[in-house]
């Protein structure tokens, strides 16, 4: 079969390319079809019965007639209700997951993705078996999000305060893109992630890495994986950059302006509070955006973040 | 009473001059004039926009805007082109000049409450763009929860505009139906109503049914703004999908509010330059009607992909099929009516045979948006941008720049030059489809809307996107510029320019303050028009 992207469509890597690429296709064809038949005869009858004289007039006056306006009528109504059988049908498939599927838990954030596994693995991008059907739990930890892999012809509305799901079972192995389709601020465009496909021995060797993150590593390792792992990245610079957040280059130590919060010395009881009530003191000049990680990120993660930023002098 | 002062038989333009005259105004003519600048204004605003942010896009990093004033600006020309320009366009300029002069009435029903509602619009226009510009917000003209609410008081503000802006639709709206129910002239019966009128009047009913709606949903945000009870703020325990459904609850209805006034100047102009009857009035008159009703109960299918539960999905997918068949058959209707015609492709005509190719278009793309399946890989991609861009920018805007042109010799009185016409409308063509019909691809292939950055395979699109709106731009300003010098260097415009047989053409052009000198008898229907002795 071949995976590689056509025309209209990108490339093939999930079940759902066999509901999804023939319907369109299917479609397109309709419309070829409705659209050249409306524009031959558009440019047919205005070259035969272009005005040639001023005064010429129509030849005849057709007012209507019933057969062929209730045929327009009739004909386009079953081609539609076809499509929509096909439509909902192919949908209902993607909507509802078949038994045996495995389960991750997704959660957006502004804006970065990460992926929960039961098995207490975190990662910020998607790793999942082939030929397996996965579902997606989705929600939100602040504004709406969306989670679209196209090449696997899929997507969902992620929202705060309520689990949605989405289910696909892929093809082939190889990383396909994610990206965010519901428009959430700044970097809307930058909330990019990716599925990697794997074989299923593979996926066992990287799910029992992956559960212990911090095995074998000091805190500060840890802590340095944790930063694009749980998407601070996204937000805070390590190299004195100014983003969306302050940069964490030299900030241990430092003297922030918390504006009504006074000025406040850099801790580690600072930095914790910072990650797990940001809103307790805003660094002047930045938006309270930071997303809450109370409940989020674990005791020892918070120990290794907080070692990690003592290092980036 | 202002002009009868001057007497009556004074061209319209004539009868009072002097600025503070045309502010204090009731005349319907001169209110759609006044509907008719502004709305060209926004217009040109909302363009610049688009055409700074399209700019941007040229290559995937960093052009001259940042990421935040390229969000800025995309909402900028979003709230501007919908709200201000193609939502109240058509009626409020088209509409309140022609709309008493075809059926043969003096002014419209309530000429005072007219005037209010250009006001209402002026005030909604300003509060709208200070709102966006103040609050530097770029929550999209979608304005979804929860996203949005942190933008206050920019929504609540923008709210705030929408809601003197709907108030102004649904008085427009209300008088036209009005007018047309009681100030027909004598003989002009609903089926002798031209088909620009029943466009109207579908047009009206949903103004006053869907637009009450964005005023509960101000209520509603002020409650949950001042009284903090959660209504859409999923902090407070509030269901930001439920700002979804109201706010495409008004919304779908006003994408039918923006296209069937688009309808009704397409079959004007098709009819008057083929000198023909249009095929299958009755259907056409029928199918407006029939789509201001379907609009109503099809909202969902904005929400395929936001949590509605399957049942919901396939229901609103059902009914969303029909709406197609009544634009299907006015697609077939038109075109039939060129049959055995005699089509004189003027630059009118040229933008009505542009509006077909654009619409068929727009609407089969729009059948396969409602394919359920297929929706979940389009929705909220470039496929759904070109759809909607292809209704309302190449279906809507188009026909009314068509209708300027057709209407122009009877509210200026000047005719403007056709042969530069005739090539700003072939430009607007390319150009147009040059830009949209690559989204179509990029879409499909997976390129999410409102992105700042993309993949490095998509440029090449982007690029020919961007090249289609230099070339849409320099259109639409030769046909500009071809109008406003018509003032300076058109010939005067004869009372029938095109032979068309609707009333307005029995008036002078421009048309006296009462519009006629007598009221006109109607004896035959909008397009008796005669054949050819064999
Ligand atoms: C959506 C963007 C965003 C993300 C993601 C984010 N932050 Fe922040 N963060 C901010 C902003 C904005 C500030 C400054 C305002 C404030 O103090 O709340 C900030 C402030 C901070 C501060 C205080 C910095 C100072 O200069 O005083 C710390 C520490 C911090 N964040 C840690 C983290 C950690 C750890 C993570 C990842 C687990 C993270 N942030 C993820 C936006 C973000
Ligand atoms: C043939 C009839 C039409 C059908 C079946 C149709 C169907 C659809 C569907 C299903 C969507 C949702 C797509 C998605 O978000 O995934 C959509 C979006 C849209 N359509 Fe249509 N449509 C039709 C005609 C029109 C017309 C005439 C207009 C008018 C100007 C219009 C304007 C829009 C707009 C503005 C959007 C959404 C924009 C947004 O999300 O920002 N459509 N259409
Ligand atoms: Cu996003
Ligand atoms: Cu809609």
């Amino acid at each position: 079969m071949d995976n590689s992207k056509t025309f209209w469509l990108p490339e093939k890597a999930s079940t759902f390319v066999d509901i999804v690429d023939p319907a369109f296709n299917l479609y397109l064809y309709i419309s070829y079809f409705f659209f050249f038949l409306i524009i031959i005869l558009v440019t047919v009858f205005t070259i035969k019965y272009l005005r040639r004289r001023p005064d010429q007039l129509a030849t005849a006056q057709i007012t209507h007639n019933l057969t062929l306006e209730l045929g327009w009528t009739i004909i386009p109504l079953i081609v539609v209700m076809g499509l929509f059988f096909i439509g909902m049908k192919g949908y209902l498939h993607m909507r509802v997951a078949p038994a045996g599927y495995m389960q991750v838990n997704v959660k957006g954030q502004k804006w970065a993705w990460s992926f929960e596994y039961p098995s207490g693995a975190v990662n910020d991008t998607l790793v999942v078996p082939v030929n397996t059907p996965v579902k997606l739990a989705l929600t939100s930890r602040d504004v709406l999000h969306s989670f679209f892999i196209p090449a696997f012809r899929t997507k969902a509305d992620v929202i705060p305060n309520r689990w949605h799901a989405l289910w696909f079972q892929a093809t082939r192995t190889g990383v396909f893109p994610v990206e965010c389709t519901q428009y959430c601020g700044t970097n809307h465009s930058y909330m990019l992630t990716a599925v990697k496909v794997v074989e299923a021995d593979a996926y066992s060797e990287w799910l029992a890495t992956a559960s212990d993150p911090g095995k074998g590593k000091t805190p500060e390792q840890f802590g340095a994986i944790l930063y694009t792992k749980r998407g601070c990245s996204a937000c805070h610079s390590i190299d004195g950059s100014k983003a969306v957040g302050p940069s964490w280059k030299g900030l241990f130590g430092r003297q922030e302006n918390c504006g009504a919060g006074g000025m406040v010395m850099v801790d580690e009881a600072y930095i914790r509070e910072s990650m797990l009530s940001p809103t307790a003191k805003v660094v002047m000049g930045y938006q309270p955006v930071m997303p809450v990680f109370q409940g989020v990120l674990s005791d020892r993660e918070v120990v290794a973040l907080i070692s990690y930023i003592k290092t980036l002098k | 009473m202002i002009a009868h002062v001057q007497g009556d038989n004074i061209n319209y333009l004539k009868t009072r001059s002097g600025i503070m005259n045309w502010l204090v105004t009731v005349d319907h003519k001169r209110i759609g004039m006044m509907y008719l600048a502004s709305i060209l204004c926004f217009f040109i605003t909302g363009g610049t926009f688009a055409f700074l942010f399209r700019l941007e896009l040229w290559s995937p990093l960093k052009e001259f805007l940042t990421p935040d004033q390229y969000n800025q600006f995309f909402t900028l020309h979003g709230v501007i082109m919908v709200f201000l320009v193609v939502v109240p366009g058509i009626p409020a300029a088209l509409g309140n000049f022609i709309l008493p002069l075809q059926i043969g009435a003096k002014d419209l029903a309530f000429p005072k409450l007219n005037l209010t509602s250009l006001y209402l619009y002026w005030l909604g226009a300003a509060i709208a763009l200070w709102s966006i510009v103040a609050g530097h917000a770029d929550q999209g003209w979608t304005m979804y929860a929860p996203y949005s609410l942190s933008q206050n008081p920019a929504v609540l503000w923008m709210m705030v505009a929408a809601f003197f802006l709907g108030f102004s639709s649904i008085l427009t709206g209300l008088n036209f139906i009005v007018t047309m129910h009681n100030m027909r002239a004598p003989g002009m019966t609903w089926y002798r109503m031209p088909l620009f009128l029943w466009a109207m009047y579908a047009t009206g009913i949903m103004q006053i049914f869907a637009t009450p709606v964005l005023a509960i949903t101000l209520i509603l945000l002020l409650i949950e703004n001042f009284f903090g009870i959660g209504i859409f703020d999923p902090t407070l325990g509030g269901d930001p999908l439920l700002m979804q459904h109201f706010f495409w609850f008004y919304s779908h209805p006003a994408v039918y509010i923006i296209v069937v006034p688009g309808f009704g100047i397409a079959s004007e102009i098709i009819a008057a330059f083929s000198k023909k009857d249009i095929f299958g009035y009755r259907f056409v008159a029928y199918s407006s009607v029939a789509i201001a009703i379907i609009g109503f109960v099809v909202w969902g299918h904005h929400m395929f992909v936001a949590g509605q539960s399957e049942l919901a999905d396939s229901i609103f997918s059902f009914l969303t099929f029909f709406t197609a068949i009544p634009s299907a058959i006015k697609v077939f209707n038109w075109t039939a009516t060129l049959y055995k015609g005699s089509i004189d492709l003027k630059t009118p005509m040229l933008y009505a045979l542009q509006f077909l190719w654009n619409f068929t278009i727009g609407g089969l793309t729009g059948i396969i948006l409602a394919i359920l399946s297929v929706d979940i890989h389009l929705h909220d991609t470039y496929f759904v941008v070109s759809h909607f861009h292809y209704v309302a920018m190449g279906s809507t805007m188009v026909a009314f720049i068509g209708g300027i042109h057709y209407w122009w010799p009877k509210m200026t009185g000047k005719m403007y030059n056709e042969t530069v016409g005739k090539i700003a409308a072939w430009l607007v063509f390319i150009g147009f489809n040059a830009t949209f019909f690559v989204q179509l691809i990029m879409g499909s292939l997976g390129s999410p809307r409102r992105y700042y950055h993309y993949w490095d395979q998509f440029q090449i699109y982007h690029q020919i996107s961007t090249v289609g709106l230099v070339i849409l731009a320099i259109g639409l300003f030769t046909a500009l510029i071809n109008l406003i010098g018509s003032f300076w260097n058109g010939s005067v415009a004869p009372a029938n320019p095109w032979g068309a047989k609707t009333l307005e053409w029995q008036a002078d052009s421009p048309p006296v303050l009462y519009n006629f000198t007598e009221t006109p008898i109607v004896t035959h229907g909008p397009y008796a028009f005669e054949t050819e002795k064999a």
